[in-house]
């Protein structure tokens, strides 16, 4: 994938110190320890210029956007759009009018299934996804097969959790109508081949969602190289605010879907007997939004656009080396998805200790990660477990930080034996 | 900060290591099974009634430490005891879990059980103590449903 493009502002050399002085969380203690946070896949810490950003907007331009002629509603309105064009940029999509703000990944998955679902998808067809998928990208899915009499088909995994590609070419048919499948496995870490699953889809005609919730932290993401159709994340995976998050759909399809919600903004006229709907984007962005979310997201952006990128990505597989050499040294750990291509999340359980009892001994440490099944109960029951034990890095964190954990688990092994 | 110890008291991972009627009854008179959709925790709670006797109470299933614990626990404590004994048990050990962390235990009756007090430390934690007491009382009401800690 081709790097992100149109960077305004110059780079910074990355040095992990001086980074983690810009998110003001991290100097945090819990328990009397230094917070060590290995929860980023559940959502991600936020840098201080996000939170000047989010403090500025309600400060000094807080007015509603896209009607007032007053000033403040310009200033909204133009740092809204301005936020708008920032995600274009992060992705690469051809027009900031692809860019459709939504609460998350999963309001942006719903409103596909809804929408271009319920006007593409009939009795008798398929919607195929994967097993390694979050709930967010399962049970929109299931709701519009019950609407219509449609089938959920699954792309199958092997042990270590990769999808197989092979069996998935076999699930195309002529009755699949759009294909909705994860970027990056938030329980597993797995990197999916989405660049091959769009090309096999697209060679058959059928559109492809991508859930990119988990792929926007640790990868680049290039909607047109990947030549997706639809593209879903949240703003708070990508240290930004949640409540905010942004469905990518190419321009032709989103002039071709009906509305997902009605209401205020999302028309061009309203009468008792009918109303016009507004252009694209507005006509999905029904009411009045989360200005203040969009401003931060758009922050989180800019943040990440000084960044080194290339020197934080590998700083961040550094980390994902150590971290897995050092688990899998801690006698009873077994890790839990390794597939060969990987972001840095690790799953890992431990014998005869539960995660719940791992995640409430860590955290008494000041080692936050998260335990449980992690919206992904079909994954869990491939691999016959109940629920891991799940570390998630970002290019924040150090091998100081991976130390501590490794230290914290010599403290459960202390407890348990 | 609480030590962990308050938590993990050795009677506790003692009944987590080796539980106590960890075993289905066969044909049971009334069963129920229990779901922790927050973690997962799964657990089935069979009941042998002579009357309104418990002439005997097992559980399989999977989770914690705390919940397999509680489980096995509650099992030991409530054999041989009445319906009423069982109704009183759980109200008691329901208000000893989910009472402020700084107030003394009523120890009462719970004997064996005040081993659980130190979960009312850990808020997220009360639900895995409490799942078995939520699927016994499903089980004694021989409701058919799977009961949720949600």
């Amino acid at each position: 994938m081709t790097a992100v493009t149109a960077v305004s502002t110059p780079r910074e050399v990355f040095d992990v110190r001086r980074i983690r002085r810009d998110f003001p969380i991290l100097s945090e203690r819990v328990y009397g320890k230094p917070l060590v946070y290995l929860d980023n896949a559940a959502t991600a810490q936020k840098p201080q210029s996000v939170i000047d950003a989010m403090v500025r907007s309600l400060t000094v331009e807080n007015a509603n956007i896209h009607r007032g002629v007053h000033l403040l509603s310009e200033r909204a309105t133009r740092s809204f759009e301005d936020a708008r064009a920032a995600v274009r940029r992060f992705v690469n999509a051809a027009d900031a009018r692809e860019v459709v703000f939504v609460r998350g990944a999963t309001e942006a998955i719903n409103l596909v299934a809804q929408t271009y679902g319920r006007t593409h998808v009939g009795a008798g067809d398929e919607i195929l996804i994967s097993t390694l998928e979050h709930h967010s990208n399962i049970v929109p899915w299931q709701l519009l097969a019950e609407q219509v009499g449609a089938r959920l088909r699954v792309i199958p995994m092997n042990d270590a959790g990769e999808l197989l590609m092979d069996e998935y070419v076999g699930l195309l048919t002529p009755r699949t109508r759009i294909v909705a499948v994860v970027h990056v496995s938030n329980s597993l870490g797995t990197i999916t081949p989405v660049g091959e699953i769009i090309a096999a889809a697209h060679a058959r005609g059928i559109p492809v969602l991508v859930d990119g919730a988990q792929a926007v932290p640790h990868l680049t993401v290039d909607v047109q190289a990947l030549d997706c159709d639809f593209y879903a994340f949240s703003g708070h995976k990508v240290f930004g605010p949640t409540g905010i998050g942004v469905l990518y759909a190419k321009r032709a399809l989103l002039e071709g879907m009906p509305p997902y919600q009605g209401g205020g903004d999302m028309i061009s006229s309203v009468t008792f007997e009918k109303s016009e709907y507004n252009i694209v984007p507005y006509k999905f962005e029904a009411g009045t939004p989360n200005i203040t979310g969009a401003v931060g997201l758009g922050a989180a952006i800019a943040y990440l656009e000084r960044l080194d990128w290339p020197a934080a990505q590998a700083h961040e597989r550094d980390l994902l080396a150590y971290a897995t050499a050092r688990l899998a040294a801690v006698p009873g750990v077994r890790l839990v998805g390794t597939a060969a291509v990987k972001a840095s999340v690790l799953s890992f359980v431990m014998d005869s200790v539960h995660p719940h009892d791992i995640g409430t001994i860590l955290d008494q440490e000041g080692v936050a990660i998260r335990t449980g099944h992690h919206c992904t109960q079909p994954v869990m029951h491939r691999l016959g477990i109940p629920a891991t034990a799940r570390v998630s890095l970002a290019f924040y964190n150090t091998r100081e930080e991976v130390d501590a954990l490794i230290a914290a688990l010599g403290r459960v092994r202390e407890i348990f034996t | 900060m609480s030590d962990l110890r308050e938590l993990y008291q050795e009677v506790i991972l003692d009944h987590n290591k080796r539980p106590r009627n960890f075993r289905a009854i066969g044909p049971p008179s009334q069963k129920a099974d229990g779901f922790n959709p927050l973690c997962g925790d799964k657990i089935t709670v069979y009941l042998r009634m002579a009357g309104d006797v418990i002439e005997d109470v097992s559980f399989e299933g999977s989770g914690c430490a705390i919940s397999k614990a509680s489980a096995s626990l509650m099992t030991d404590t409530i054999k041989g005891r009445t319906l009423q004994d069982a109704e009183d048990f759980f109200v008691e050990f329901h208000r000893m879990v989910t009472s402020p962390a700084d107030e003394p235990v009523e120890l009462g009756r719970l004997d064996k059980l005040a081993v659980f007090a130190g979960v009312r430390e850990y808020p997220v934690r009360v639900k895995c103590a409490s799942l078995a007491w939520h699927t016994l009382r499903a089980a004694l009401e021989a409701k058919q449903d799977v009961v949720s800690t949600e």
